[in-house]
């Protein structure tokens, strides 16, 4: 019997039988439909993707004229920072745009986080003005919400994550609230100096990280900088698939955040002015590839669908649209992911 | 790193490469989906959304109205130049170019940005 070689979600390679790969399949699709409450993958589709997953080769591409375009979240710094090359973010913006060929880059702190880059926004934002001035390609300025960065002993307000345990829940929940406030104020702050920096946009990224209050802060905060900034785009990226009910009663547009999945995210986020969306869902290490791509393409297809006026650009990266939890990527498993979200799903953008 | 470079070779445009830049800036800037902004792209630059993602026209296509390519040669209109070119002929206002000309003194200070498609 023909055996196929693929991978765990930690990346660990295996060979599995035709039988086994359409029973992943098959139950991949049932779990991402039965936790979203929506449609299957057809019988049409979950065979497109046995085909896809067994393909010959390393490397499988999408046909000529299907190709998509590119968004990170990387700070325009894995040159540097992860591959340990000493080499600044000015330079290696060029080294994107001209070496590898990406769409596009996110410019970011090592750090990652608005909070941390506020009181370094200038120094960031002369850094993103010289990085302006000699590529082309569209460049945004990335950071998470990073909500847990505004409790004691780092921030001003009181950590939810040990008052619940003891029983505070009013003293939680406004701890949150207040959070929120701050981290907006954070966002918009630095937005403000990156438009006068020229940033083509803005990727408010790992939304939902610290619970539904998070989502909410990266919600609040695009609806104002669009509204300050109408030239300057605002990509949210998600930190996974369900937003967890950390605070539990907080709404936007008289939609509860805790609880949604990717299909209902992304009209949130299309609501608060977004221009992309980066929908996330997440790899379970101990599955195997065809079992994780099957149950990403059932959550994608139905946040494509329900997308409006807003570019879907799934997250394909460590941990998210398929790939395994491990540091170095074969490009096997990505290759394939980002076959059949496109041919599959019609994501606009990774 | 792990990732990038695979989805350019796999399914990406592949930036300047072809016109995948100037798809991503309208994605962006106007919340179009990618069928949408190659069409409008493709449109402006007089080729079909096919051609848009073939290196070796859209090389050329560049090179004639000076919208950056991926190995200029001398001569070749590179970084702020050539995104002054795609603003002009992609109809949209991009920050940077806007930030370029008040500083160079090519455009009133404090003018806001023209809305332009």
């Amino acid at each position: 019997m023909a055996e196929y070689y693929t991978r765990m979600g930690d990346g660990f390679g295996i060979y599995l039988s035709e039988e086994e790969i359409r029973a992943d399949i098959r139950e991949g699709v049932k779990d991402a439909a039965d936790r979203g409450k929506i449609p299957p993958l057809t019988e049409e589709e979950m065979e497109h993707l046995y085909k896809i997953i067994t393909m010959e080769g390393i490397i499988v591409g999408v046909k000529h004229g299907d190709e998509v375009v590119s968004s990170t979240d990387q700070g325009a710094d894995t040159v540097g920072c992860e591959s340990g090359v000493p080499i600044d973010r000015v330079i290696q913006v060029q080294m994107l745009e001209r070496a590898f060929g990406i769409d596009s880059t996110d410019y970011g702190f090592t750090d990652y986080n608005f909070k941390a880059v506020k009181p370094i926004a200038n120094y960031e934002a002369a850094s993103m003005e010289r990085a302006l001035e000699n590529s082309v390609i569209p460049i945004l300025y990335g950071g998470m919400p990073n909500l847990g960065f505004y409790t004691k002993p780092d921030g001003p307000v009181d950590n939810w994550a040990e008052l619940l345990p003891q029983g505070k829940v009013k003293e939680a929940l406004e701890a949150q609230e207040a959070a929120v406030d701050l981290a907006v104020h954070d966002m918009v702050y630095v937005a403000e100096q990156m438009f006068e920096a020229g940033a083509d946009g803005i990727n408010l990224d790992t939304c939902g990280a610290a619970g539904d209050a998070d989502f909410l802060a990266a919600l609040k905060a695009c609806e104002e900088i669009r509204n300050k900034f109408p030239t300057m785009g605002v990509e949210i990226g998600m930190a996974g698939e369900f937003v967890l009910g950390m605070h539990g009663r907080l709404k936007y547009d008289d939609t509860r955040i805790a609880g949604l999945y990717p299909h209902k995210q992304v009209k949130l986020a299309e609501k608060a002015g977004a221009t992309i969306f980066g929908a996330v869902v997440n790899t379970n290490t101990s599955r195997s590839f065809p079992w994780n791509i099957a149950r990403v393409c059932t959550f994608m297809k139905e946040c494509v669908k329900e997308a409006g006026k807003i570019a879907v650009h799934t997250n394909v990266g460590m941990g998210v649209g398929g790939i395994p939890m491990c540091e170095s990527i074969p490009h096997d498993v990505v290759s394939r992911a980002d076959k059949a979200l496109i041919e599959i799903c019609k994501i606009d953008g990774l | 790193m792990g990732t990038e470079i695979t989805h350019t070779v796999s399914a990406c445009m592949g930036g300047m490469k072809t016109a995948g830049d100037l798809v991503l800036r309208m994605q962006l800037a106007h919340g179009m989906r990618i069928r949408e902004a190659k069409e409008y792209v493709a449109e402006k630059l007089g080729v079909s959304v096919f051609e848009l993602s073939d290196p070796s026209v859209m090389t050329e296509i560049r090179q004639t109205f000076g919208l950056g390519v991926q190995e200029p040669n001398l001569g070749d209109i590179t970084g702020m130049a050539a995104k002054f070119r795609i603003s002009e002929k992609m109809g949209i206002t991009i920050n940077s170019v806007e930030n370029f000309k008040r500083k160079a003194g090519l455009k009133k200070e404090g003018a806001i940005h023209e809305e332009t498609l």
